[in-house]
């Protein structure tokens, strides 16, 4: 039961990162801090059907991360934390097309490393 | 220097700007997600074990305060997050919102005095240099008009 909320987490944790920022980069930047921008936002993204999508997976996401919590410790919840940086990292080269070189690779990596140290 | 801007006319003085308010994005992104994660960590656990696929589970452990405020400060959390994304490279994002990891190890040795063993300490070392890495890479790669760098 443990390790498959720990997959659901990662899985959807994942789609959900690169459907959000794959919506959102459609929608347009938010471009100042005011109440204002971040309202017209709001508004926009219920018409916008990616961060509506991401929006499903980080709620399946967050559920089952609840019940993992309830469960067990915090740390249990670690390895798909780690998991998902480096598949976020993956499909933001392919899929988002972004510029990931050695920097941005050594980042994640160091990242989902100390997350597993942390968790000791 | 990855990117090359596609309007060479743009100002220094608005690229600054600009890369300041996704600074200030990325300091409320790191906040909220530790406050939200804290109080709902606490909350869970004072309601106790739920496996269920009943929403009525679910619904009941938002009697619990801190749950709710959990949920609440997680909300603007979500919020400023989808913001950040709207300006910033995903993969940029990632690691360096995970400072948030460094600042929970570290308030709670301050805070709660938590021992720090030295595996967790390696951890923080390791984040941190992720996070100072990913912070030298420009903030954004990609344009609205698909244009790649490749």
């Amino acid at each position: 039961m443990k390790w498959i909320l720990v997959g659901i987490i990662a899985l959807c944790n994942t789609l959900g990162d690169v459907l959000n920022t794959a919506g959102m980069k459609r929608q347009g930047e938010v471009e100042d801090l005011r109440p204002r921008s971040f309202g017209m936002m709001i508004k926009r993204i219920f018409r916008n059907p990616l961060v509506l999508c991401g929006f499903a997976a980080m709620a399946v996401s967050f559920f089952a991360l609840l019940s993992l919590l309830s469960i067990a410790t915090v740390s249990f919840a670690v390895p798909a934390t780690a998991v998902s940086y480096l598949l976020e990292t993956l499909l933001a080269k392919y899929i988002l097309r972004e510029d990931v070189r050695w920097r941005r690779w050594a980042a994640a990596s160091l990242v989902a490393c100390g997350v597993v140290m942390l968790s000791f | 220097m990855q990117a090359t801007s596609p309007q060479p006319a743009i100002s220094m003085s608005f690229k600054r700007s600009h890369a300041r308010k996704t600074q200030i994005l990325v300091l409320i992104v790191i906040v909220s997600n530790v406050l939200g994660n804290v109080s709902l960590s606490r909350g869970m656990h004072e309601v106790g074990r739920i496996v269920s696929a009943s929403p009525a589970a679910y619904v009941k452990a938002l009697e619990n305060p801190w749950t709710l405020l959990g949920i609440a400060v997680l909300i603007i959390w979500m919020l400023t997050d989808l913001a950040l994304l709207s300006r910033a490279d995903l993969s940029f994002v990632l690691p360096v919102t995970a400072s948030a990891y460094v600042l929970v190890a570290i308030s709670g040795h301050f805070l709660l005095h938590d021992h720090i063993s030295w595996q967790r300490w390696t951890g923080i070392v390791l984040i941190t240099l992720g996070v100072v890495l990913a912070e030298e890479t420009p903030d954004r790669t990609t344009n609205g008009s698909e244009e790649s760098h490749s």
